[in-house]
């Protein structure tokens, strides 16, 4: 290859900066080009002719910085190859129609409401842009039973039956309070959920009581990649046999707290079926990268890379003929929808109050039919998103085949939580665009709810 | 606990509604369509089944009768009653055929205003008549608390003079109830709803509309000249009560807007299960775990009409819910009525599109369904009056605050 082939390859507009595979550079183009390139050169920094903005300190608000997983703890291996573990019996619901929690669902929805307005609300500026949650907020999260939620009381957790309706309405309170904390405090009981619902007695005796003790480790579900027109249903990480186990190669993205993780589920594909991977941070060739996105930054969101990763034979969780796989997807999607309708809930919170007290042209804004009339379709189509996404929830929690409702669910969620979010920053018009109010991280975050896999689960 | 499945002790309420839809109303459904103004007389025979089911028990409200509040025995159980059955049955009676469901004799509108304000004393005279509903006069529509429709007292009568528009089934019907002002000069408080038997003299039912959608349905224009009624006609208080207002007639929507928001659910499903039907004929197949971006366009747009779809059908129960178990509901019935008008025309009018020119071809009855499904989004409160009322009571305005 010439060297101008080269260097014209280097600097092809196609697929990068946003720039479509369509573009192409004239003469003055490459010169403009060329003289953007010096002005990112490092020397004019090291010369101290630009100002330093950028932190330091690297965390994971800059991509393209690989580094080792999480040394992590040992997990030491306990409980019965091969036999099954423990499972809680499907919630019984008697066929009345009814809008009700139960007295325990709303126990927790109090406390965690309050824990979303007290502790989150008031952090969600400062870890959206340095991109990690407090520590002390994620202490506190553990202190109510957060990761522990859909854990058997068997194995130390609060579940007596089927906790996804508990764990649609807490994600729900938490997101009210913010997306990014809530997936951020949430990813560890993603991962134990997992455990309790589908891992073997020697996969909960090794893994659960570190989530149900005093030292709960970050987890994270990684399904998610980074492909056009991604379909979950096709990953491209590759699970391959090798001698007493599998291999894995691929790359994760959008993974909550992936720097922090100390244990990993890896959806990756086995034998042309979808299969789930318990894989631990320390392992030799899991990579770590940040991967800040649009929205949801507060969870840290990071880049895993398998490179040749070898797992052992007992590293299978569940089924190995795409069902499982299948479930936690549904489970997952079920997860986001309750976030959004937090999130959702706040921006009408948010609005309401603003347009009342809002002026123009001598009276509020909201004496304004046009106004006020997208702040009422706001408040019915989060209506909406509410009873379509419980409906979901409960048939899951009552162990009924809810494929159709959760895809209804993340359709009108997806679409109708966005359309929220857009609602919200328009009604705010410019102060809607600056940060000094939230509706423009609640835009960001809501863009996530159609699009991501994994990450959180109930 | 939450649960949003259809009540057990329904269901077999709805399979009746379904069958009775599919075999009795479809059959006839073009028919009606086509020969507007004609009497739909197979219903008097479907009217008597409905009445017999209600006398045995069976069913629980099949129409818009089963609306009324029972205010006896709280136990504190969660209820799935009288409301909830309505909707439900409704709804399954409109997948058959809205225009024919609204004609259903004993079922009107104005049973509904009996149900909701009615004494014990009217309830029981009433009971088993057919009444139909007029409030709008041509020069009033959404703004009905400005009706100029007058009921003078003149001893033991009342004495009525105007001009009603858009009454359904106001020809066919036993009686209407008559929205009327005691005092214009009192305002809304001294609306009062009195019921007119048929053949009163005064009252004329001056012509049948020709119409757009529900052709089955005949829509009369009836004037009242000097028309005396009993005063124990006059549904609820006749006192006028300024600081109670229009609450009282008012009421009657909290239970009617559920009962037409779930005529525009029943109305969509038609239209959606024939086009999931058609579709899948044509090798679209709808798959619930792949994105709707990653589907086919058609693909894609029957998904966010199905998801429209249930959250105005769950929106319906829900209004429905809190009506047994006797929570206020009036945010969430405008709620109910505003989601599903809307959703019913977007989704009626895309499945027509979809199925391209077997939608629009009278062979099919998409296109009819399509013309049905717009009354739903104007009558008993239009889409715009719905989300004022729901504006109104979010931000805490009043009517002059917002207008």
């Amino acid at each position: 290859m010439s060297l101008i082939r080269a260097t014209k390859n280097a600097v092809a507009p196609g697929g990068k900066h946003g720039l479509s595979n369509r573009e192409s550079r004239d003469p003055i183009g490459y010169a403009v080009l060329a003289l953007n390139k010096l002005a990112q050169s490092e020397l004019i920094d090291r010369m101290g002719l630009r100002k330093q903005t950028e932190q330091t300190v690297f965390t994971v608000t800059r991509s393209g910085f690989k580094v080792a997983g999480q040394a992590g703890r040992a997990f030491a291996k306990k409980g019965k190859k091969g036999a099954d573990g423990v499972r809680v019996p499907a919630a019984n619901a008697q066929g009345v129609f009814d809008l009700t929690p139960t007295d325990d669902e709303q126990m927790l929805v109090d406390v965690v409401s309050e824990f979303a307005a007290e502790a989150l609300r008031p952090a969600a500026a400062e870890a959206n842009e340095t991109c990690v949650a407090p520590d002390d907020l994620l202490k506190s999260s553990l202190e109510i039973g957060l990761p522990i939620l859909g854990v058997p009381e068997k194995l130390g957790g609060i579940s007596e039956e089927r906790s996804a309706m508990a764990g649609t309405l807490v994600a729900e309170a938490l997101a009210k309070g913010d997306m990014g904390l809530a997936v951020a405090a949430l990813a560890p009981g993603a991962v134990a959920t997992a455990l309790s619902l589908w891992g073997t007695d020697e996969q909960q005796s090794t893994y659960l009581p570190e989530f149900t003790g005093d030292d709960v480790p970050a987890a994270a579900l990684a399904l998610n990649e980074s492909k056009v027109l991604f379909d979950v249903l096709k990953p491209s990480t590759q699970a391959v046999r090798a001698e007493g186990g599998y291999v894995l190669n691929g790359v994760k993205t959008l993974v909550p707290r992936g720097a922090q993780a100390e244990l990993f589920i890896i959806g990756a594909e086995l034998d042309g079926k979808n299969v789930l991977f318990l894989v631990e941070s320390k392992a030799e060739g899991l990579l770590v990268e940040g991967d800040p996105a649009m929205g949801v930054r507060a969870a840290s969101l990071a880049k895993i890379t398998l490179q040749d990763v070898k797992v052992p034979a007992d590293a299978i969780l569940g089924a190995t003929d795409g069902s499982t796989y299948l479930e936690a997807v549904r489970l997952s999607r079920l997860a986001w929808c309750a976030l959004s309708i937090g999130t959702a809930q706040a921006v009408l919170d948010y609005v309401t109050q603003y347009v009342n007290e809002r002026h123009a042209f001598g009276e509020p804004i909201s004496h304004r039919q046009s106004v006020a009339f997208m702040v009422a379709n706001i408040a019915i189509e989060l209506q909406s998103m509410r009873l379509v996404t419980y409906k979901a929830a409960a048939r899951a929690a009552q162990g009924k085949d809810f494929s159709r409702e959760v895809a209804l669910a993340r359709k009108i969620c997806g679409d109708k939580g966005m359309q929220i979010g857009l609602d919200g920053v328009q009604l705010l018009g410019g102060h809607g665009f600056v940060k000094e109010h939230p509706v423009e991280r609640w835009y960001r975050d809501l863009r996530a709810v159609s699009l991501v896999e994994g990450g959180v689960l109930v | 606990m939450i649960n949003l499945e259809t009540p057990k002790k329904h269901r077999a309420l709805i399979d009746q509604a379904h069958q009775v839809a599919m075999n009795m109303l479809r059959p006839i459904s073009r028919k009606y369509d086509l020969g507007e103004h004609e009497y739909p007389k197979e219903l008097d025979m479907l009217a008597a089944m409905i009445d017999g089911l209600s006398e045995s028990g069976a069913s629980e409200g099949a129409g818009a009768t089963g609306v009324r509040r029972d205010e006896s025995s709280d136990d504190k159980t969660v209820k799935n009653g009288a409301n909830l059955a309505s909707v439900l049955s409704v709804a399954e009676m409109c997948w058959g055929d809205t225009g024919l469901l609204l004609s259903m004799p004993r079922q009107g509108l104005g049973n509904s205003a009996i149900a909701s304000v009615a004494n014990d004393e009217q309830l029981k005279r009433f009971e088993g008549t057919w009444a139909a509903m007029a409030i709008t006069e041509p020069g009033i529509g959404s703004d009905s608390a400005n009706l100029s429709t007058t009921a003078r007292k003149d001893g033991d009568e009342y004495v009525l003079n105007g001009e009603k528009i858009f009454v359904t089934s106001g020809e066919r019907a036993d009686c209407v109830v008559v929205w009327a002002t005691l005092d214009k000069a009192l305002g809304r408080a001294a609306i009062k709803s009195f019921v007119v038997e048929k053949g009163t003299p005064g009252m004329n039912v001056e012509r049948l509309e020709h119409k757009l959608g529900i052709r089955a349905s005949d829509t009369a224009v009836i004037t009242f000249t000097d028309c005396r009624v009993p005063a124990a006609n006059l549904l609820g208080s006749p006192e006028v009560d300024v600081k109670q207002g229009f609450a009282g007639a008012m009421a009657t929507f909290d239970n009617t807007r559920p009962l037409v928001a779930a005529m525009a659910v029943g109305c969509a499903r038609a239209s959606l299960d024939l086009t999931r039907g058609l579709l899948e004929e044509a090798g679209v197949e709808i798959d619930y775990d792949r994105p709707a971006q990653l589907q086919s366009a058609a693909a894609a747009k029957f998904l966010q009409m199905e998801a429209d779809w249930e959250a105005a059908q769950l929106l319906t129960m829900q209004a429905a819910w809190m009506a047994d178990n006797r929570k206020p509901n009036s945010l969430e019935a405008s709620m109910a009525k505003a989601k599903a008008g809307r959703v019913g025309s977007d989704i009626t009018l895309s499945c027509v599109e979809l199925a391209a020119g077997v939608g629009y071809s009278e062979t099919e009855l998409l296109e009819k369904w399509s013309r049905d499904s717009k009354i739903l989004d104007i009558f008993e409160g239009t889409q715009q009056i719905q989300q004022l009322i729901v504006a109104r009571r979010l931000l805490g305005l009043s009517s002059a605050e917002l207008k």
